[in-house]
């Protein structure tokens, strides 16, 4: 097994595209399990801890570029008010330890559908930057989840950044587990209002072969807010359970170790709607103080 | 394929040769240049058993691939106190009762550490939070929480 370590974008995409067989290894929270427990003996590692450039955080017109490598800590400490979703989702992301190494580009490489980070994405239609030694394409997050721990980059491209459009309403994300720290998802739910545009984002986790928008529930919600937004009273029960059963029915789950498929529903639906009570209350009082 | 890695470890500069750059850095560390002081408990991120200081951050060694921390400025317990005279964490952990098999102490006491240097007075809240990635099966975590109280109160009292 061959082991590189490349000091720059070009050098990475270059070694990329002369071993597409190379596995990129950064925070090693996924990889080096994998390796560890020899799943995994890939004919080579691509460590791309020294390529600086994956660390950067830059904005332009309305969106937060985070570079593949950021760990989990600086998003948290960082993009709180620009990306809350993803923020409050990296928070959940294990533990300190695994926070300070862990990063939204490899939550993306592994495209596992438990990723935390990957619902507040799929919420906000964020896009995955994907570059090769061919040039750089941006990959809408709709597109980038092809199925279990598969997504849609091709042999020789990296992930070099995530592009996040900054918030513009509230957002939220929760997840069920057995406890709040060092958990996977049994099932996880993201959700985003975009007061601007009259419209809902929403994401499901860990309750499909990858990570999921409810496209079905998000067209609900927007018809029912759409006279409300501006007189943002507390909504009808009836819109809250409606939301919660169709970001159920989003979902196809399946029975595993962490849960059924029937509680996955039930538990997704109870997030749904309190991540909808949440954001809808936050709305009100941002609302009320402008 | 192997290396020679070189690495800056509880501040003296060491090098271990024959390592193969998968291997990951608690293997080195344990098997290579003689510190047992991080455990191998899961191997996986999960326990924290093996946490270490790597740049000043606190992690995992068993998620650090070895050909990764060339260079690396590594603290491991073996580095906490100073000769005989151990840290003030060390010394907490002791007086509280706050170890009992033992086979976690090393990693919290990292975690620990790090925590009171980056925040000397920290709320019982953020020392769960702090501590919540190192798994404890003996003690309950009451003692540890004492501990980790007790070195707080001890430290600022010192400055």
């Amino acid at each position: 097994m061959e082991f590189f370590r490349p000091t720059t974008l070009p050098e990475a995409c270059h070694l990329k595209s002369e071993h597409p067989g190379a596995l990129p290894l950064c925070g090693g929270t996924d990889v080096m399990v994998d390796i560890n427990f020899d799943r995994r003996r890939p004919e080579a590692l691509l460590d791309l801890t020294d390529v600086r450039g994956l660390y950067e955080v830059s904005r332009y017109d309305g969106y937060v570029r985070i570079g593949a490598a950021v760990p989990y800590t600086t998003i948290i400490a960082e993009l709180s008010a620009e990306a809350p979703g993803l923020a409050i989702a990296s928070r959940t992301v294990g533990s300190p330890q695994i926070r300070n190494r862990g990063s939204v580009g490899g939550n993306l490489g592994s495209a596992s559908p438990a990723g935390d980070a990957l619902p507040p994405l799929l919420a906000v239609d964020a896009e995955v930057e994907a570059v090769s030694a061919a040039g750089t394409r941006r990959i809408p997050i709709h597109e980038f989840f092809l199925g279990p721990k598969v997504n849609a980059l091709r042999r020789d491209e990296l992930i070099a950044a995530v592009h996040v459009p900054v918030a513009r309403g509230p957002q939220q994300y929760a997840k069920v587990g057995t406890r709040n720290a060092m958990v996977i998802a049994v099932c996880s739910f993201s959700l985003a209002l975009h007061p601007d545009a009259a419209r809902v984002g929403t994401g499901i986790g860990s309750a499909a072969p990858t990570p999921r928008a409810a496209l079905e529930a998000e067209d609900f919600l927007a018809d029912e807010l759409a006279e409300r937004w501006e007189t943002p009273e507390p909504l009808p029960d009836d819109v809250v359970r409606r939301f919660g059963e169709l970001v159920a029915a989003a979902a196809s789950p399946i029975d595993d170790v962490r849960g059924t498929a029937d509680y996955r529903r039930h538990a997704l639906s109870v997030l749904a709607r309190r991540t909808l009570e949440w954001t809808w209350a936050e709305h009100g009082r941002q609302e009320r103080t402008r | 394929m192997t290396i020679r890695l070189t690495m800056r470890v509880n501040g003296e500069p060491c090098a271990a040769d024959d390592v193969w750059e998968g291997e990951s850095l608690l293997y080195v560390l344990r098997e290579r240049l003689g510190l047992p002081g991080s455990k191998n408990a899961c191997e996986q991120g999960e326990c924290g058993s093996c946490t270490v200081l790597m740049g000043g951050e606190v992690v995992c060694a068993c998620l650090v691939g070895a050909g990764q921390a060339e260079g690396a400025d590594i603290v491991t317990v073996e580095g906490l106190g100073d000769g005989e005279q151990l840290a003030t964490i060390q010394q907490t952990f002791v007086d509280s009762g706050a170890v009992q098999c033992g086979f976690c102490t090393p990693g919290l006491l990292i975690t620990a550490f790090d925590l009171l240097a980056r925040d000397p007075d920290p709320t019982d809240a953020t020392i769960r939070e702090a501590l919540a990635g190192n798994l404890c099966r003996c003690t309950g975590y009451e003692k540890i929480l004492d501990a980790v109280r007790l070195a707080a109160t001890r430290q600022s009292s010192s400055r």
